[in-house]
């Protein structure tokens, strides 16, 4: 085990802690009244755990691809089910993100949720441990209760403090992803079963037979291309995203859908590389229909969030195509891709949920010529906007530049292909932000709809807290977008090592005599009209 | 004859004598019943656990006891112990019936006790017997507010009783005509390789499955199920809803394995049967209204679960089947005590009755959500855990097709179970009053709850447990 691991050396299990807090956290919530205890509470375990986390980043080692910060305890031997937990490039930044993202959660929930307070603190402390222990657990078991467990708080989220639709939207949710997870499942045990372990680090470095790894891959790709989601499995996301509330849309957008990509790093990539290269054509092609088609949705959408929703098809299609480059900077640029949309696409639908919680609308016309009532607003609003079409000097820039010097160097079609989703990104955003500030493109805003002003004139701009909330985040956008080679350094080693094992692993593809020779077949006869 | 094999038959029949006497008298409190029903099903369990590292053989060798018949009398009383334990006043049974009720019950137990140690096909059929009979007395037993269901339901059991018995019977004349004995021993020895040269000696086995089949409400046995849920009183429902199916398990168990370990043929009828009975009972789940007879339906389903388990056969199949089989009493008795008080009269619980649960009582709705979400499969309950054994064993004997097709059927469940707690949390209830529960009860609930979780987040011991019972096979 000592191969795959480093040891925690800071004075506390760093991992543990944090995965513990939210959790004993929770329990101590079930204890608590008051509104006002609660909320300053549930701030206060989320803020514990997100400073808890940082060492992190200041300790991690930047030149081995091992998993860091181990801890390993026996739990259930006679399956060899071990509790095993440590951070490599690929996961820390997203355990960083989620330890980050999680006080905005309860900050941006400060009014806007009205009732069972308690409930919610509970629900977003459990979320927020399991959404941790995903990106921690070096144990397939384990990843799989806390991918399966974050179903029923996300349920929960949806479905008591949902919007009108939310019966619809909240068991849509749990089915789409439970079926996915299913095959989940079965690919696990069936690892189990082949390699006698459920460690994900041996079942990395296991060699196994390319029928193996077809079925191995297409049972745990259904799962996570859910979970991204990929088109044209992404139907239930806009549902989702409209009815919950605008923390759970946070979750959702900025942690949830990251499980996805993730699990194509740390499951289909090492452990079915040469089923990854033949499926690879077919994951590109749906990829740029993801971006595509989500930004083609998003350009049509009346309603903000669901505007915001679709884009996040877009956004996603964007990482799995970086993902399934299979290149260095398309792999960084998806990883980087994934942090980006966290902050960015959260930060819209806590600003969606800010202008919301005035005018009680997500209609775009509702919610128009805001540009000289609500200043401070519109300015934060204007920078999430320009993140989120990847203007130069924010975050997303860097992100999808990256996807697309990857795109170019492998295949010039796809990432000639990926370029319009780009551009039409910044068509429905504009056309968004234009709507939103100074309404129509002749300069008149809307306000007769609303008779004299339509009420506007009355909207309080930002608060203090809500400023605080936006702030963060549009720091990040900055500090990204300018200077990302930190975050770049992180991942180099890991993302480096995962190539060398897809490389090294590719040599398992078989002949054109194999009897998946009419997959290779297609395979290549899309991978040449790719490369012109 | 030592007396310490016996101990926990021994306190079952003290039981029933006692409740006879109780029976006897006219003007008992519903109390002291209670109570001493209580007692003695609370000795039973300590019988059972004092004797169970006991093991040997009685009456004429047709009687073993080991530690898997052991591990199921654990099982059984303490089953026993907890639905005693969780109908207190049995407000859905007559007031001048009650000692007979718990008497009916405790004979049905002592039933499902012997069945779990029978190694001979005429004791088991006795045992079976004397389990069914006593339930069919006490399915009708309900307060007179609908005479036609609970009629209809005990004789839709009794018929369906006695069908499944006779195939049972005739079975038993098949396995016994080849192999000429009737001692699960001797035919341990014959039967794996009549099972290869003779076809009727296939048939036999099954019809003599079918017995069980009808105990563990398993496809094509399964029809009474939601008709006696239904028409049943709440507390008896709970009953014929955990403790058979353990008895059933335990005797499908021994009779599978009889077969041997490579059963070819064999698997593919069971498996069938499994995929079949998980289909049928969660289609029909997601149309009910009254929550008894989802449950019913669920019940089914969860019968073709067990039998994915038992028909992996291997130690890891059948531990696996014992410990989820266990954990679906568990998540079964959460879900009939929410029912239970929610209905103060007996009357059945639709799920009307389940809007706005969560304000009348948070126990009665977190207990409700974890014993749905325990019987979705989903982590870290002990149903999650028990599915996920179930198919590693499955898995492990290369049956992917049957694993994929008890997965699908697990993620239609879902939509069911989901249902129920999406109802008990919704916003919107008729009456707003708050169900009180007293102190006892409120303890079963938050023992049912941390059952759930606890023995699915820790099963290392319980599955170890299981293991050691199987090994005696």
């Amino acid at each position: 085990m000592e191969q795959y691991l480093i040891a925690n050396t800071l004075s506390y299990p760093i991992l543990s802690a944090i995965l513990l807090i939210p959790l004993v956290g929770a329990l101590i919530t079930l204890f608590l009244g008051g509104d006002g205890i609660l909320k300053s509470w549930g701030l206060l375990v989320t803020l514990l755990t997100a400073v808890v986390s940082l060492p992190l980043y200041g300790h991690f080692d930047l030149h081995t691809a091992k998993f860091q910060f181990a801890e390993v305890y026996h739990w259930f031997p006679a399956l060899h089910l071990n509790y095993e937990v440590g951070v490599d490039g690929i996961s820390v930044l997203l355990v960083l993100l989620t330890t980050l993202v999680m006080p905005l959660c309860i900050l941006c929930s400060w009014s806007y949720i009205k009732e069972r307070f308690k409930e919610f603190v509970f629900v977003v402390l459990i979320m927020e441990a399991a959404m941790i222990g995903v990106f921690i657990c070096l144990n397939t078991v384990m990843f799989y209760i806390f991918w399966e467990a974050m179903l029923i708080p996300m349920y929960l989220l949806i479905a008591v403090w949902g919007g009108p639709r939310k019966d619809y939207a909240s068991i849509k949710f749990f089915l789409y992803t439970l079926t996915g997870s299913i095959f989940l499942l079965v690919a696990i045990i069936a690892l189990y079963i082949k390699t006698g372990t459920f460690f994900i680090p041996e079942l990395m470095a296991h060699q196994y037979s390319y029928q193996y790894q077809m079925w191995v891959f297409l049972a745990c790709a259904l799962a996570f291309a859910i979970k991204i989601p990929m088109f044209p499995l992404h139907t239930w996301l806009p549902a989702a995203h409209v009815e919950a509330p605008t923390a759970g849309s946070v979750i959702l957008a900025s942690i949830l859908l990251k499980m996805g990509g993730y699990g194509f790093l740390r499951f289909c990539l090492p452990m079915a590389p040469a089923a990854t290269m033949t499926c690879m054509p077919y994951l590109l092609a749906l990829s740029i229909m993801s971006i595509i088609f989500g930004g083609y949705l998003a350009l049509g959408q009346s309603d903000i969030k669901k505007l915001i929703a679709y884009s996040s098809v877009g956004h996603m299609g964007f990482v799995t195509l970086g993902i399934f480059l299979l290149n260095d900077q398309g792999i960084k640029g998806a990883m980087l891709q994934m942090i980006n949309h966290g902050i960015t696409t959260g930060a819209l639908f806590i600003c969606i949920g800010i202008i919301y919680e005035r005018t009680h609308s997500r209609e775009i016309k509702d919610n128009a010529a805001l540009g000289m009532v609500m200043p401070i607003y519109v300015t934060f609003l204007g920078i999430f906007t320009l993140s989120s079409f990847a203007f130069p000097g924010t975050n997303s820039f860097v992100g999808e530049l990256l996807v697309l010097v990857g795109a170019f160097t492998k295949y010039k079609l796809v990432g000639a292909l990926a370029i319009p989703g780009a551009i039409l990104a910044a068509a429905y955003m504009l056309r968004l932000f234009q709507k939103m500030v100074w309404a129509d493109s002749d300069g008149h805003g809307h306000h007769d709809d609303h008779g004299e002003g339509g009420g506007h004139h009355a909207l309080a701009d930002l608060n203090g807290r809500e400023i605080v909330t936006l702030l963060f985040l549009a720091v990040f956008v900055f500090w990204i977008g300018l200077h990302p080679t930190p975050l770049l350094k992180i991942m180099d080693t890991s993302v480096g090592h995962l190539l060398h094992q897809i490389q090294s692993g590719s040599h398992h593809l078989p002949s054109h005599h194999d009897h998946h020779a009419w997959l290779l077949q297609v395979g290549t006869w899309v991978k040449n009209l790719a490369v012109f | 004859m030592q007396i310490s094999l016996f101990l926990p038959e021994l306190a079952l029949i003290a039981m029933i004598l006692v409740l006879f006497f109780a029976s006897l008298g006219s003007n008992i409190k519903t109390g002291s019943v209670q109570g001493l029903a209580l007692i003695f099903a609370a000795l039973a369990v300590v019988a059972a656990v004092l004797s169970f590292s006991q093991q040997g053989l009685m009456f004429f060798d047709a009687y073993r006891v080991d530690a898997f018949s052991q591990t199921f009398k654990v099982l059984i009383t303490g089953g026993l112990l907890l639905v005693v334990f969780m109908g207190p006043g049995l407000t859905g049974i007559e007031a001048r019936i009650k000692p007979e009720y718990y008497l009916f019950l405790t004979v049905s137990t002592l039933g499902l006790v012997f069945l779990s140690s029978a190694v001979e096909l005429l004791t088991i059929l006795i045992s079976l017997e004397i389990s069914s009979y006593a339930l069919y007395v006490v399915i009708p037993f309900r307060r007179h507010n609908g005479f036609r269901v609970q009629m209809e339901a005990g004789i839709k059991y009794v018929l369906f009783g006695a069908v499944s018995t006779g195939l049972t019977l005739f079975g038993m004349s098949y396995v016994f005509g080849f192999a000429h004995s009737t001692y699960l021993s001797e035919l341990s020895r014959v039967i794996p390789s009549l099972l290869l040269e003779q076809p009727l000696a296939v048939i036999g086995m099954v019809m003599m499955m079918c017995g069980f089949f009808y105990k563990l409400a398993l496809f094509p046995m399964h029809f009474w199920t939601p008709d006696v849920y239904e028409g049943a009183a709440n507390e008896t429902t709970t009953f014929v809803a955990t403790l058979p199916k353990v008895g059933a398990v335990a005797l499908l168990i021994r009779l599978v394995v009889l077969t041997g370990v490579e059963v070819g043929q064999f698997t593919w009828i069971l498996a069938t049967v499994a995929v079949l009975s998980m289909t049928v009972g969660n289609l029909s789940a997601l149309v009910q209204d009254d929550l008894k007879r989802l449950l019913a339906y669920s019940s089914i389903a969860h019968a073709g679960y067990v039998m994915v388990g038992i028909l992996s056969v291997g130690e890891l199949g059948m531990s696996s089947a014992i410990y989820y089989i266990a954990g679906y009493v568990i998540m079964n008795l959460a879900c009939f005590y929410v029912i239970y008080h929610l209905a103060p009269t007996g009357e059945n619980v639709t799920f009307a009755d389940l809007k706005g649960l969560h304000r009348k009582s948070p126990l009665l709705a977190f207990t409700l959500a974890a014993g749905a979400f325990g019987m979705a499969g989903i982590p870290p309950t002990v149903g999650f855990t028990g599915k996920f054994v179930l198919f590693t064993a499955a898995i492990d004997k290369g049956m992917y097709a049957l694993v994929i097709l008890a997965m699908v059927n697990a993620a239609i469940s879902a939509f069911y179970y989901l249902k129920m707690v999406r109802a008990a949390y919704s916003q919107d209830g008729e009456q707003q009053t708050t169900v009180v529960l007293g102190m006892p009860a409120r303890l079963l609930g938050v023992i049912l709850v941390l059952a759930i979780l606890l023995i699915g987040i820790f099963p290392q011991s319980f599955i170890a447990l299981a293991r050691e019972a199987v090994a005696v096979l």
